[in-house]
């Protein structure tokens, strides 16, 4: 039996979408202009700006969008399977600082950080997936003038896929900065893939793309959706309503916005590309209201992304979270406490893709030294979710036979043969030694070291030649439609 | 450094085919014996008592020496299969199968070299027991495993073991070492008193007081006297060749 975790009922879950149709109705949903004429054709009633979706379109667009899919590595394998109960993690993503980890101060995130967060991402069998991390602030480009624009106002988002794919082969959750970057990412994808047909064959990507909270597809999140369901690349909803901020204070009113969000993003992207896949998804959080932040480690948050995703499986769609996140600013007691409990919650609610791991300061902040903390909390999730299970004819007795009444169960054969799938056992990160002469390290220090072994272990993939050319075109030619001359310094 | 990434990600296994091949690798002079004493080391990281018994036959009916064949084949797995524990790679199910096997090619062994008199010579005789009381000795057990497949000859007096047992035993077989193991902190005090007995027969500082034990810390070793303590078995192993260096210095300072 998996291990599970609910928090809606069926009846809930029946009045959340309920309530979710309503709202798609009244007051609608205000939509960019890219998409009136697409839903206008579709019978939708658009006035100012604000659609009012009726329900048996968007039940309509929910059976053609699919069941599950596959993400795939660099070889061509499956290596995210988005769909059912199966669970995989991901970093953070678009961090725009860095935990300093000599000074424990954040700074401006640059390309060094994002490299090196991949080569740990990289190898870690805990995540399955990539993130474009964190944005690289040092990918200064000069532009006609010769002015000097940052890479991330301009080109920035495909700049960190590039950084990416050129140092990983597994699949990466990514997203873009605007409408016009999307292409150009699709691109060096396709080029990664070998053509656009492959790609979308094979996806190794999925996008996360934002409507605005509430109730808002802006001309940016609505372009990108149907531009990725043209092209048959993944797209991830990742509706982000803030309980008592900019959506309901109850968690059960900000679960139906999200749904109301979700349902209209879906009918968007149906309607574009009929069979394209998309994911429910999200980063919902409840709104401080002492900080007037996201409190992305409070466990109403976490219960947020459990509920929501619960809505998404009852519809029979896969699912994405955002979890293994906290507020602290250090990677500290508090960073543990909150992304291993959220990491255990999303496992066991079979949330498909969790992304977060690595996050500090409500996901301002990324620490390479948390992520690798967050991945033995993601391990004993992964163990917990696993649930108990049944090896061979007997349960104790057969052991017993052999050993009476002396114990000595260490020797036995299956002892040696089944501690390994039993028990998780944890890297150096975690202590469980004994005291000894030395002073007792604690777990920042013993987290640096593991990232300095897991980068030493790296094997940076060897791309085609044929390949990089290619995608060093794409860069230069995004850079010179951006307005920028000179492409960022290769990697 | 530890190489221990390359054992976990794909853990090395004895080649069957290597035994029918030992005639021929041997007679064939050279490199042979490297070949040889690679596969007994490998059956010995891998736990596998019947190949290592099998290699051991192998050996001696092709005229390997044999203690040539512990020293350069079958310890040089085990010393392996302690530095993959120390660095996490190998975890104590593995190190118990790898004494086992061990103690297989030992077994097969043994007779050929006491025909020779080349038998291996003991590093050290230690005692071990658990304090008086406790009866918890997984820990304890580990330690004799480990030691006696790394050379040492092992006295075991078992658990909750009186003081007097301990100094009894020292003697009658001339002990270098005597470990006391206690899990509980009720019979840590047991560990103080085997060593203040060891102190009132006089044989300290010639026999060397160990302990450990999960609530056990070098601070507590400090304050008894003893003359080291260990975390664990591998560490154990260590700490008894240490001090086997100082017996043996200290002999030869004597003399």
């Amino acid at each position: 039996m998996r291990p599970s975790i609910q928090l809606l009922s069926p009846e809930l879950i029946g009045r959340i979408l309920r309530e979710a149709f309503e709202l798609l109705m009244n007051p609608g949903v205000r939509v960019g202009s890219a998409v009136v004429e697409l839903l206008q054709s579709a019978g939708v009633n658009i006035d100012g700006g604000v659609a009012r979706i009726h329900e048996p379109l968007v039940r309509r667009c929910l059976a053609s969008a699919p069941r599950e899919f596959y993400l795939y590595n660099r070889q061509g394998e499956k290596a995210v399977h988005y769909g059912g109960d199966d669970v995989h993690f991901d970093p953070g993503s678009c961090c725009v600082q860095m935990l300093d980890p000599e000074t424990m101060e954040a700074r401006q995130s640059e390309t060094r950080d994002l490299v090196r967060i991949v080569q740990v991402t990289e190898t870690l069998p805990q995540f399955a997936a990539q993130s474009t991390a964190v944005v690289c602030n040092d990918a200064v480009v000069s532009n006609n003038a010769g002015n000097y624009n940052d890479a991330p106002s301009a080109i920035g988002d495909l700049y960190r896929l590039f950084v990416v794919l050129q140092h990983s082969d597994k699949p990466v959750v990514t997203g873009s900065f605007s409408a016009a970057g999307l292409q150009g990412m699709i691109d060096l994808l396709a080029a990664d893939s070998g053509s656009p047909d492959n790609l979308r064959q094979k996806p190794r990507a999925v996008f996360d793309v934002c409507p605005s909270p509430p109730l808002n597809w802006s001309e940016f999140g609505s372009h990108n959706l149907l531009d990725l369901a043209r092209a048959g690349v993944p797209a991830e909803i990742v509706s982000m309503p803030l309980a008592g901020g900019t959506a309901p204070v109850t968690l059960a009113g900000s679960v139906t916005q999200h749904a109301a969000e979700v349902l209209a993003g879906i009918t968007l992207h149906q309607l574009a590309g009929p069979g394209s896949p998309i994911v429910w998804g999200g980063a919902p959080a409840i709104f401080d209201m002492r900080t007037g932040g996201a409190p992305m480690g409070a466990v109403e948050t976490a219960m947020l992304n459990l509920a929501c995703a619960e809505v998404g499986k009852h519809l029979g769609l896969p699912t994405h979270g955002y979890l293994v996140a906290t507020d602290s600013k250090l990677v500290d007691a508090q960073a543990g406490a909150e992304s291993a409990r959220s990491a255990m919650l999303g496992a066991l609610a079979g949330i498909n893709m969790i992304s977060g791991a690595g996050m500090l300061e409500s996901l301002a902040c990324f620490s390479v030294e948390k992520l690798v903390i967050d991945a033995e909390s993601i391990a004993s999730a992964q163990r917990l979710a696993r649930g108990i299970e049944v090896r061979g004819e007997s349960l104790a007795t057969a052991m017993f036979a052999q050993t009476g009444l002396s114990g000595e169960f260490l020797q036995l054969k299956e002892t040696r043969a089944l501690f390994r799938q039993e028990q998780y056992l944890p890297s150096s990160v975690i202590d469980r030694s004994a005291r000894g002469s030395e002073p007792p390290s604690d777990v920042f220090t013993r987290a640096r070291t593991r990232a300095d072994e897991l980068v030493s272990k790296y094997r940076k993939p060897s791309l085609p030649e044929d390949v990089l050319r290619k995608f060093q075109a794409i860069v230069s030619h995004e850079a010179e439609r951006a307005g920028v001359a000179a492409a960022p310094p290769m990697n | 450094m530890c190489g221990g990434s390359q054992f976990c990600d794909s853990p090395p296994k004895y080649n069957r085919r290597l035994i029918g091949l030992i005639p021929r690798l041997i007679s064939a002079g050279g490199s042979v014996s490297d070949q040889l004493f690679r596969a007994m080391r490998q059956s010995i990281i891998d736990g596998a008592p019947d190949m290592a018994t099998d290699l051991a036959q192998q050996a001696l009916a092709n005229g390997v020496d044999p203690l040539e064949a512990v020293n350069q084949g079958f310890a040089a797995g085990i010393k392996f299969a302690g530095d993959q524990f120390g660095c996490g790679e190998m975890f104590l199910p593995d190190l118990l199968a790898c004494a086992e096997a061990m103690k297989a090619a030992i077994k097969v062994l043994e007779p050929e070299m006491l025909k020779r008199g080349s038998e291996r010579e003991a590093l050290g005789k230690v005692v071990l027991g658990t304090a008086r009381g406790d009866i918890h000795d997984i820990g304890k057990n580990l330690v004799a495993t480990i030691l006696s497949a790394s050379g040492f000859q092992i006295f075991d007096l078992g658990t909750s073991v009186t003081p007097e047992q301990f100094v009894a035993k020292a003697k009658e077989v001339d002990a270098d070492i005597v470990g006391v193991s206690a899990l509980l902190t009720t019979t840590m005090a047991g560990q103080k008193a085997v060593i203040e007995a060891l102190d009132r027969n006089g044989l300290r500082p010639r026999v060397k007081a160990i302990i450990g034990g999960a609530a056990v810390t070098s601070k507590w070793a400090a304050e008894i006297g003893a003359d080291g303590y260990s975390r664990n078995a591998i560490d154990a192993l260590e700490l008894a060749k240490n001090l086997m260096g100082r017996v043996i210095n200290k002999g030869t300072v004597q003399a």
